[in-house]
């Protein structure tokens, strides 16, 4: 459920609407996915007058002063949006757009003066709101593992598996250390762009941040010369190819069991420069990178040839971090599965905040994976029962079972809060959930008594016990005949 | 899956350019070095060492960066707060009587210890964590480390780095012998390294010949230790050593000439260009023994003195960053000859390889006048696949004779023949010279009893559960299930007959 605080000014609506202030209306809204499958989604506007400091600030001149005004009063909640609604002739918005859409869960509607304003005006919210929160491609993205193939999965670009924490590590691949001497600042480009953007998506993980240069790593596919603009291109098909060899030099990360992003810079050696990276029509890329869905991003840095000019091998190359990290935190972004929202006609669209994503963006994230890790969690408990039913053998220990009470407690618990718009206690929950019941599944001491099946207990004792069976069976047939006949004859002497 | 990232999605042009501090000078350092030792059996030890020196204090920063030093290992020290880790993968045994004094000996198998610093809470659990996260990053089976092969020696190991306490209860020390040592494990130990065997020293790092060697050890030692002489800060040096001994018989095929080709079957061509430091040290000290020098190709440009464990010795030095060294051949192939004087004997020898080849052994030997002249040869008996022995396995197995091929000089010369004049008797073997004649003698061959089983256990297993079933089995069936009937006594009858036929002997009634 989605909580929507609508505030209407004062010219915004006729009088007699405004009389009705305050109220609550829900709308609901049934997604459908797949299979029978359906998600209730339940936007709950609360409708309310203005306060005196709201008026004051939407009646300033520009949109920018306004947002200003409401930076501080209130945090708000996690999940939560707050619409304002203005007067269809003010001039806060540029005259033709109908809305605006702000970076911290704050949007803008233009009002009416018409009988049915509460409807039109309902509607319009609606609109905006879902442009800000759950939409169907945000849930079939966060389902797609889990949901077969259908037209929402097929290209879809998968985002990354909800996880507790991620690690992050960018490589500089130096393939031709005798010509080029290259030295990035990673140090401070990772305080000063990517800490922040990471800081902001703190309640989504732990983020650790690692980085390490290269030498002698050469992608594993030979770029081709183009000689129209000689230099050297990699073809787009042949892409895939090019992580491979790559990433056994890469290393695998001993501090921790959190999945890792790599992030690759490509300096290109002396014989392959200029290298250009081209798409499927053979135009090149223009930031000349690409990247590899769950698994990170690769980026070409060709070295300015003004740089060759009278100097000796090696030459010494400084890179522009700020053109690196602006692809890195897109690719980033990307990876995460933050993309462009779709935005009703007629819409201003403001411009992100200085981290790097907005707020309401780290909403549907986490909604997504909210989503995902119930998905994941009632997945793995069903097959986990399914299991005991068809090998009977398992035994179950009693912390096992505790692991099991505990995910299906924090599944249900996490169902509540997300019907009742607790975004950020819900997320909470379904985390818990899913770590109790992979405890529960992969625990070792499941398969210990696995391995005794019943056809190899027939195996082991038929060859024994039969050829003694088969007498003594013969011999009970025998007395069996023998007492009925011993019946039979008092019967008949009788 | 691969895409390309769409521009239009950047809206985060809020990045405005920063203002740059210096870059910092890099903050570590790659040393490599090679020494070859010739041994006074006529093998060869080779010793790599690769030392990266890391100029920073590794605390648990959020951040870490790596440059030379690999981040595999540096993220082990910060998470596992170790101070000293020394582990090493061995094949062989150095052989002091015949070899010498090693520069550093590592035990059969994998030994691994460790110490910890003190802000480490469990060090058992610490060092359980280590052992197998070691044991992925070497690809070796380091995660049979556990208590009931680890222990915490009380006064030896002490740390060699710098050590500000020692309690011994952050030491912990673990080896398994039966580790073996392989291509799986010098992988990624070459990986670790920064020119990676593309450049440098580590070209000559190839596993077909490597472990082709009658020793074969590879370690990594991490330490702390001052960065300069007046140790006010601390530095971390990894250290990656590779030794190997090079059989004279094996590798060498019985010459005792030695050549950087023969030996790693590659030559140097470039040096590294991230090391500040890369040479070469061959041992030219002077043999005594038997009048032989050793010489070494191309000459040297410098040589190094110094007392070595307790000797004084000779290095010739061959520096791979002078630009003249390399030079003229663009690769840098080292010869050792030996120069001894001629008639000394000839020694052929082929080692036996499994089911396919036998053992061969040839010498040229000067007798000397009114002598006795040993040979002997120890030998191992094997156990062999049971479908392997002869049907008489007990008679023993034979060893073939040993044959002596002799020109004795004669007491009378001879005169050259016709072959086809002289009887047939005088003309079995060529003449090679009117003052001796050719001999070849013939030992008896040899009868070798090797460890039998005992063919006949299958037999006495079958026979003795047939027997138990029957007898056991049998008798209580019987009890259980017999019914007494009474019987007519029949006539006549081949059985009761001969039934009273032995009556009559015992003296009993008859039937």
């Amino acid at each position: 459920m989605v909580p929507v605080t609508v505030v209407f000014t004062q010219e915004s609506v006729p009088l007699d609407d405004q009389e009705k202030l305050p109220f609550t209306v829900v709308h609901e809204r049934e997604i459908p996915l797949k299979y029978k499958l359906k998600i209730k989604c339940r936007f709950q506007k609360a409708y309310r007058r203005a306060l005196d400091h709201e008026e004051e600030a939407l009646s300033l001149g520009s949109i920018q002063e306004a947002e200003t005004m409401f930076a501080e009063p209130s945090e708000q909640a996690e999940g939560s949006l707050t619409v304002y609604v203005i007067s269809e002739h003010s001039s806060l918005l540029p005259q033709d757009m109908m809305s605006y859409i702000g970076p911290k869960r704050m949007a803008v509607v233009r009002g009416i003066m018409h009988r049915e304003a509460f409807n039109i005006i309902g509607h319009r919210v609606i609109q905006v709101a879902q442009a800000m929160s759950l939409t169907e491609d945000v849930l079939a993205a966060a389902l797609a593992d889990h949901l077969p193939e259908d037209k929402w999965s097929s290209d879809k670009r998968r985002p990354l598996k909800s996880s507790l924490g991620y690690e992050i590590t960018f490589s500089l691949l130096n393939p031709d250390p005798k010509s080029h001497d290259v030295h990035w600042d990673i140090e401070g480009a990772v305080r000063r762009y990517v800490q922040p953007f990471l800081n902001a998506l703190r309640a989504v993980g732990n983020f650790s941040v690692d980085s390490q240069i290269l030498y002698y790593a050469v992608l594993g596919v030979n770029p081709r010369f183009d000689p129209a603009s000689s230099s050297y291109y990699l073809a787009a098909h042949s892409l895939p190819h090019v992580i491979n060899p790559v990433e056994s030099r890469l290393g695998s990360s001993a501090a921790s069991l959190y999945p890792v992003l790599n992030f690759l810079l490509y300096v290109p050696e002396l014989a392959h420069s200029p290298l250009y990276i081209q798409d499927k029509d053979g135009a090149p890329v223009a930031t000349n990178a690409f990247h590899s869905p769950r698994w990170g991003g690769i980026m070409v840095y060709n070295v300015d040839p003004k740089a060759y000019n009278g100097s000796e091998l090696p030459v010494r190359v400084k890179v522009d971090m700020v053109r690196v990290m602006e692809v890195f935190l897109a690719q980033l972004r990307l990876l995460f599965g933050i993309a462009q929202p779709q935005l009703p006609p007629k819409c201003l669209f403001s411009g992100s905040k200085s981290e790097g994503i907005m707020s309401w963006e780290l909403d549907r994230l986490l909604w997504a994976r909210s989503v995902e890790n119930l998905a994941t969690a009632t997945t793995t408990l069903t097959s986990l029962a399914q299991l005991l039913g068809k090998i009977s053998n398992i035994v179950i220990k009693d912390d096992v079972a505790s692991e099991v009470y505990r995910a299906v407690a924090a599944v249900q618990r996490a169902a509540e809060e997300l019907a009742s718009g607790h975004l950020a206690s819900a997320f909470v929950a379904s985390q818990e959930a899913v770590t109790s019941s992979e405890r529960a599944f992969f625990d070792p001491s499941l398969l210990h008594l696995l391995y005794f099946p019943d056809d190899q207990k027939f195996a082991i004792y038929i060859p024994l016990f039969l050829p003694m069976a088969v007498p003594i069976l013969l011999s009970l047939f025998k007395i069996f005949l023998e007492t009925r006949k011993s019946w039979k004859k008092p019967e008949k002497i009788d | 899956m691969a895409a390309a990232a769409p521009l239009s999605l950047l809206v985060l042009l809020l990045l405005g350019p920063g203002v740059w501090g210096q870059t910092d000078p890099p903050r570590d350092s790659l040393r490599e070095e090679l020494v070859i030792t010739p041994l006074p059996s006529g093998d060869v030890a080779a010793t790599f060492q690769f030392r990266t020196r890391w100029d920073s204090e590794l605390q648990r920063e959020e951040v870490s960066h790596y440059r030379l030093f690999p981040k595999a290992l540096g993220q082990l020290i910060s998470k596992y707060s170790l101070r000293e880790l020394h582990l090493s993968l061995t094949q062989g045994f150095w052989r002091t009587r015949y070899w010498g004094t090693p520069f550093l000996q590592a035990p059969s198998g994998a030994e691994l210890w460790a110490w910890f610093q003190d802000t480490v809470t469990d060090v058992d659990k610490s060092w359980k964590e280590l052992s197998n996260v070691l044991s992925g990053i070497f690809c070796a089976s380091l995660n049979f480390i556990d208590s009931t092969n680890t222990v915490t020696p009380s006064a030896s190991f002490k740390p060699l780095g710098l050590a500000n306490g020692t309690d011994h209860s952050f030491l912990r020390y673990a080896v398994l012998p039966r580790e073996v040592v392989c291509t799986e494990n010098l992988t990624p130990w070459k990986k670790l390294l920064p020119c990676s065997s593309k450049a440098g020293l580590s070209v000559l790092l190839k596993a077909d010949r490597l472990f082709h060697t009658s020793y074969h050890s590879q370690a990594v030692h991490i330490r702390p230790v001052c960065r300069d002489a007046r140790c006010a800060s601390i530095s971390w040096e990894l250290r990656q050593t590779l030794s190997v001994v090079f059989d004279a018989f094996v590798t060498g095929q019985g010459k005792q000439d030695w050549s950087l080709f023969r030996m790693f079957s590659r030559t140097l061509t470039e040096p590294c260009p991230l090391a500040s430091e890369s040479q070469v040290y061959v041992d030219v000290t002077n043999y005594s023994q038997d009048n032989e020098t050793l010489e070494v190709y191309p000459p040297p440009l410098t040589t190094y003195q110094d007392v070595v464990l307790g000797t004084r010795k000779t290095y010739a030095v061959y520096d791979l960053l002078d630009m003249a060294v390399i030079n003229n051949s663009r690769s840098l192939n080292l010869q050792l000859k030996w120069k001894r004087p001629p008639g000394n004997g000839y020694i052929h020898y082929q080692p036996a390889q499994d089911r396919m080849q036998p053992h061969l052994l040839e010498m040229l030997i000067q007798l000397p006048a009114s002598s006795v002249t040993k040979v002997s040869i120890q030998f191992e008996r094997a156990l062999l696949k049971w479908t392997e022995y002869t049907p008489d396995p007990n008679h023993g197995f034979y060893v073939s004779p040993s044959v002596l091929s002799a020109l004795v000089p004669s007491e009378v010369a001879a005169q050259p023949v016709d072959w086809e004049e002289s009887p047939l008797f005088n003309t079995l073997f060529p003449a090679s010279g009117s003052s001796s004649h050719f001999v070849r003698l013939y030992t008896e061959p040899l009868l070798v009893s090797l460890p039998t089983p005992d063919f006949s256990m299958p037999y006495n297993v079958i026979c003795l559960t047939c027997t138990v079933v029957a007898v056991c089995y049998g008798s209580f069936y019987n009890l259980l299930t017999r019914t007494f009937q009474i019987e007519e006594p029949s006539k006549g009858g081949l059985a009761r007959r001969l039934a009273n036929l032995i009556r009559r002997a015992r003296g009993v009634p008859p039937l």
